[in-house]
């Protein structure tokens, strides 16, 4: 349950617009269902009371709309971050990917949001609308007379289950509380495949890799994934593919992908809230980020603006690959 | 598409007695691109090089691929080759049959198969390459030597010599550096200040070397033959044009008080002084923080009996630029500072004192005229303990000291205890030491003429305490050989303190991009290959601030660094190895990973306007990279998410098809 | 002869300055390995792109190996401990992915180490070898 309401976020943009401290508002826009809601740009305040919204479903993390929407921008754009999205803010800034100047940015708490999947798992298909009572969530289906009242923790997204942050890193104005960096299992999943045999753990993720249909939406969701033009889409980069006689790009999209924005990549967990097939693909990037913990000290990426990240530093005294395996083995 | 042709060398039976070479030839001519395909006995003769060049305009090839020996060996050969007959010479590829094929595998057949793939791999990158130019930068003909030194004035005497300008920046007042402030030199015992200041003196006459003293590097922009530098000329108050260095200011300064740099603090110097007597240039300098007319505008007496006029009180800083092809740094080192290392009671008696000041107190020109005299009461000291590397070596207490031997304290240490006996032969001498090191030439003799001959005691072992008691020290030690523990009652105790280099080095580091150990010394573009360049282009190294030296070793490498220099200087024209990294702006991303781990500063970025499908334009950030720098590692390819930056001659691309094709 | 022995393809990155040089020494001293390995060229070990490796294993390659001067020998001075980063965390990836290990290696080789070249080869084939053939990059998204 948010503990911030829409209405406090509404008013505070109505009233930067209106005074021309921002030129246009980056938020949520409420869809049919409640829970189907979508990142949209708002430019006035009759469109933001009219279609705005703050709710339990808010889980898309704006940063990366920063890039393209900060372009062509006169004046400033306002973007509500919630804790973790923070980390991808610094993170884009780090990589000089939009101008700071342009953005207006206000850090709003966040007590979890909900994985849709997981109240469908619930209550079932046809859900029509979702509204909160107290701890729970009032889902009422095209099936069912009452409304269905289910535990708002119980069906918490996985990456809010691990949040590993309540903290906003950064923001020019902030709403509500400032929270702290939280101790999580969020490495757990990634240690128990680890402990598996190799042939378990290609079983694993065989299963899930199968499952996908190839359809962008991790790439295009993701805020490390910004490139003015991705190595998926250009032929010079030998990973390109549009052509099913080469099959390198189609087997191997997802763990490209993963090494790609490893040490950029903040743990947002966009790549699996996205992901259609329910593809775990944040275990991907979680194991680049557990073992550059493990190997080169703990590194937050967007912790700071500008700092370097494992893969783009050294030391003289780096293990050896063979000794990270080793050591990590031992040390499980 | 590519014409190739393909030349399979026999190498006599080196190559043709493990791998059926015709099979080869016949098995490569189906490949994609390939147009013609031969084999022959010799490739690199002149007759197997004809073949080639005939072949070239026969067939009209655009690519060769030579199965042939290494491209270590023959790859610059063959591509003279292609450009004899008009191609392009990185239009060649070698496939290396005979290394790693022929002379490795005993068996035709699995030999033939091999050099097949391999010449494969070849075909397919060749039909990838691109023609390359190497780029062209000019040089300017100056270089700048940054610190004063002896590493310093022997570069800049040396290129001098070879009839190129140079600039000297230097920090202090003078040039002269630490070698100035010495008495005699290990291992001949000649006074330092007879061989050091003549070399002072030619610097200051010789028409191609300008003097920067009390000046600074501030900003360093460009690349290799091309450099653009700002020096600050920090204001000194006199001119210096004009002043004789006749030394009456000196005289008639009421601010007598101020510690003495020179003798480390050993004595006073005035508010307007001049280091030493032999300073170059011999030009007084006001110290800003002691003189009462700039602090308060009071006084003037300098000004009143300089009967030259130099004395300028409204003098401000100034910054000159200017251009250079190369820049060789001799920032030179310092003794460690001794706060951390209270156990020998440095900052509690003055009769513990560095062996630095000990060289300053024996010195003729130093605080006591030469004569050996206690710091505290002037007295001939009767018993003096040595104790040698004091935060050197040092891996347990690396917070307060080095791990790193220092190497010149061995020597300097055997120097003083000799020095000490021969003069006051009544004087009792201990030296306490982990290991005495002497790999110098007539360094072991030297040491063992202190023992042998002069009766210095050296023992092994560490000193533990010294404690001031009355006008003793009381000096608590181990002797590891005898096993056990001594207590000498000491009058003076010299420390052999670790050297570190000078602290202005980091910050010059990261203006030349040159590379810095996490000791803060300079590293070497290759530690055994190329120890006096940088791995920066155009960036050199001469004396102590790329590790502990010694004179003789500091006054080599600054001579190998001026031919170096002269070796550069001497190019009309900077020829680059073409094979480096480019960047496709309309991709890259401005993230600046590629800049971090590119270690030759080549990288910069550049704000760029740039057309929109809608007609728009819009501005990004986007790396450039340049080629004078590059050295072609490819760091920066893979560390570039976008992919925007390729390798010229290993791209992507190139690599990738050499995969594929051994894959296949 | 044994017929139909099964013969693993390795794919050897050597850095142009020490590990290549490694490798024509090996030759020059006549010291034996296994056909199996092909060596590409490339100017220093930071050159490998992860996608290389990758590539080689999705195309069939059962082993691959990188070979680069000793830490602290790179000519570029610092590319092989970029390259010693980024083969961690591909090593890590692929063996968390369920590449058996012992199917990837990094090697430090100076010029003047033909022996150890041979050495390392001829080990490597013969722990490649022993796992027989690699065919999991290609079946990743394959369910059986």
């Amino acid at each position: 349950m948010q503990k911030i309401t829409g209405d406090i976020l509404i008013e505070k943009a109505s009233a930067l617009l209106s005074s021309g401290t921002v030129s246009c508002v980056l938020g949520w826009k409420k869809g049919e269902f409640g829970y189907d809601v979508t990142p949209a740009v708002f430019s006035s305040v009759e469109e933001l009371e009219r279609d705005f919204v703050y709710n339990d479903f808010c889980g898309a993390n704006f940063s990366k709309y920063l890039v393209s929407k900060t372009r062509k921008l006169e004046g400033k754009i306002l973007v509500f971050l919630k804790p973790c999205d923070t980390y991808s803010f610094n993170q884009l800034l780090s990589e000089h990917r939009f101008d700071r100047e342009k953005v207006y940015a206000i850090g709003i708490p966040c007590e979890g949001m909900v994985d849709i999947s997981k109240v469908k798992a619930t209550v079932g298909e046809g859900i029509s609308s979702i509204d909160t009572d107290g701890d729970n969530l009032l889902v009422s289906t095209l099936y069912d007379e009452e409304p269905v009242a289910v535990d708002f923790k119980s069906v918490l997204a996985e990456r809010c289950i691990n949040c590993k942050s309540k903290k906003h890193v950064a923001y020019d104005e902030l709403l509500g509380e400032e929270g702290d960096v939280i101790e999580n299992s969020r490495f757990d999943e990634v240690a128990r495949i680890e402990a598996l045999t190799p042939d378990e753990r290609f079983a694993f993720w065989q299963n899930e890799l199968s499952r996908c249909i190839r359809c962008n939406a991790c790439r295009d969701a993701c805020p490390a994934c910004t490139c003015e033009k991705c190595v998926f889409d250009n032929p010079a980069s030998g990973v390109e593919n549009k052509s099913p006689a080469n099959s390198f790009e189609e087997k191997l999209f997802h763990i490209i992908r993963a090494y790609h924005v490893a040490g950029r990549c903040t743990d947002c967990g966009e790549c699996s809230r996205v992901c259609p097939q329910n593809i775990p693909l944040h275990l991907l990037n979680r194991k680049f980020i557990k073992d550059m913990n493990e190997f080169y000290g703990e590194y937050q990426a967007g912790e700071e603006v500008g700092m370097r990240a494992p893969l783009v530093s050294y030391t003289t005294e780096d293990l050896e690959p063979g000794e990270a395996l080793t050591r990590r083995d031992t040390d499980a | 598409m590519q014409r190739v042709g393909v030349f399979v060398c026999w190498c006599g039976s080196n190559i043709a007695g493990t791998v059926d070479v015709q099979a080869v030839a016949e098995a490569l001519k189906s490949e994609p691109g390939v147009v013609f395909s031969t084999d022959y006995q010799y490739m690199c003769s002149q007759a197997g090089q004809d073949m080639i060049k005939t072949a070239v305009k026969e067939h009209n090839l655009t690519g060769i691929v030579v199965c042939s020996c290494s491209p270590r060996m023959h790859e610059a050969t063959f591509r003279k080759t292609a450009a004899a007959a008009g191609l392009n010479p990185y239009m060649v590829e070698i496939a290396n049959i005979r290394e790693q094929c022929s002379w490795v595998h005993k068996d035709m057949a699995t030999g033939t198969e091999k050099a097949i793939i391999l010449g494969k791999a070849a075909v397919a990158k060749v039909n990838l390459n691109a023609p390359l130019t190497p780029g062209e930068s000019p040089v300017t003909k100056r270089a700048l030597v940054i610190g004063g030194g002896i590493a310093g004035i022997q570069t800049a005497l040396d290129i001098a010599d070879a009839g190129f300008e140079v600039d000297i920046v230097e920090k202090n007042p003078t040039i002269g550096g630490k070698m100035a402030q010495l008495d005699k030199t290990f291992p001949t015992l000649d006074c330092a200040a007879c061989i050091l200041t003549p070399k002072m003196v030619d610097v200051a006459q010789n028409e191609k070397i300008r003097i920067f003293s009390y000046s600074e590097v501030t900003d360093v922009k460009g690349f290799v033959g091309n450099f653009d530098v700002t020096i600050k000329k920090n204001a000194r108050y006199v001119k210096e044009e004009i002043c004789t260095g006749c030394g009456a200011c000196l005289e008639k300064c009421p601010m007598k008080k101020i510690p003495n740099e020179f003798n480390l603090g050993m004595d006073n110097r005035t508010a307007i002084y001049i280091p030493f007597a032999q300073a170059v240039p011999k030009v007084a300098t006001i110290d800003p923080t002691a003189c009462t007319m700039l602090k308060k505008g009071k006084c003037g007496i300098c000004s009143k009996v300089c009967t030259a006029g130099a004395i300028d009180y409204t003098q401000k800083d100034e910054y000159i630029e200017e251009k250079y092809g190369a820049i060789v740094v001799a920032t030179g080192f310092n003794p460690i500072s001794m706060d951390k290392f209270d156990e020998f009671a440095y900052s509690q008696s003055k009769d513990v004192i560095t062996s630095l000041e000990f060289e300053r107190l024996t010195n003729a020109a130093g605080p006591s005229a030469g004569k050996l005299l206690r710091p505290s009461d002037g007295k001939h000291p009767h018993t003096i303990v040595f104790v040698q590397c004091v935060g050197s070596r040092c891996e347990a207490c690396a917070e307060k000291g080095k791990e790193y031997c220092s190497k010149i304290c061995c020597m300097y240490t055997a120097k003083h205890a000799m020095l000490t006996r021969d003069k006051y032969p009544d004087t009792e001498v201990y030296v306490f030491y982990i290991d005495v090191r002497t790999p110098g030439k007539n360094f072991d003799e030297f040491y063992r003429r202190a023992v042998e001959e002069f009766g210095v005691k050296y023992i092994k072992g560490m000193v533990g305490k010294v404690t001031p008691e009355g006008d003793k020290l009381k000096v608590q030690a181990s002797d590891l050989i005898a096993n056990k523990q001594l207590h000498i009652d000491a009058d003076l105790v010299v420390l052999a303190a670790a050297i570190e280099p000078d602290k202005s080095a980091r910050p010059l580091a990261t203006m030349l991009t040159a590379s810095m150990d996490t000791n803060d010394f300079f590293t070497e573009a290759h530690p055994k290959l190329r120890p006096v360049e940088s791995p920066t282009a155009g960036v050199f190294l001469s004396g102590a601030c790329q590790g502990p030296k010694d004179i003789p070793e500091t006054v080599s490498q600054a001579g190998a660094a001026a031919s170096k220099v002269i070796g550069l200087l001497a190019k009309d024209k900077l020829t680059g190895n073409p094979c480096v990294a480019s960047s496709d702006e309309l991709m890259c991303n401005g993230c600046s990973s590629c800049a971090n781990v590119c270690p030759y500063g080549a990288i910069t970025y550049a704000e760029k306007e740039f057309r929109m499908p809608d007609r728009t334009t819009k501005v990004r950030r986007v790396a450039e990279v340049n080629p004078a720098v590059c050295q072609g590692c490819g760091a920066c390819t893979v560390a570039c998410p976008s992919g925007a930056m390729d390798l010229k001659g290993f791209a992507n691309l190139q690599i990738m098809a050499e995969v594929d094709a051994i894959c296949k | 002869m044994q017929v139909n022995e099964y013969k693993p393809l390795i794919v050897a990155f050597c850095c142009n300055w020490c590990s290549y040089a490694g490798a024509d020494l090996a030759g020059n001293n006549r010291l034996n390995y296994p056909a199996d390995v092909k060596i590409i060229r490339v100017p220093c070990s930071c050159r490998v792109n992860p996608m290389f490796i990758l590539r080689a294993f999705q195309r069939g390659a059962d082993g691959v190996i990188i070979c680069g001067c000793h830490p602290g020998d790179c000519h570029y001075t610092s590319g092989n401990y970029y390259a010693r980063r980024r083969m961690t965390a591909l090593f890590s990836m692929l063996d968390y992915l369920g590449i058996e290990r012992e199917r990837t290696r990094l090697e430090w080789v100076s010029a003047a180490e033909g022996a150890k070249f041979a050495a390392t080869m001829n080990d490597f084939v013969q722990q490649v070898t022993a796992l027989g053939e690699n065919k999991r990059l290609e079946d990743l998204r394959c369910k059986k």
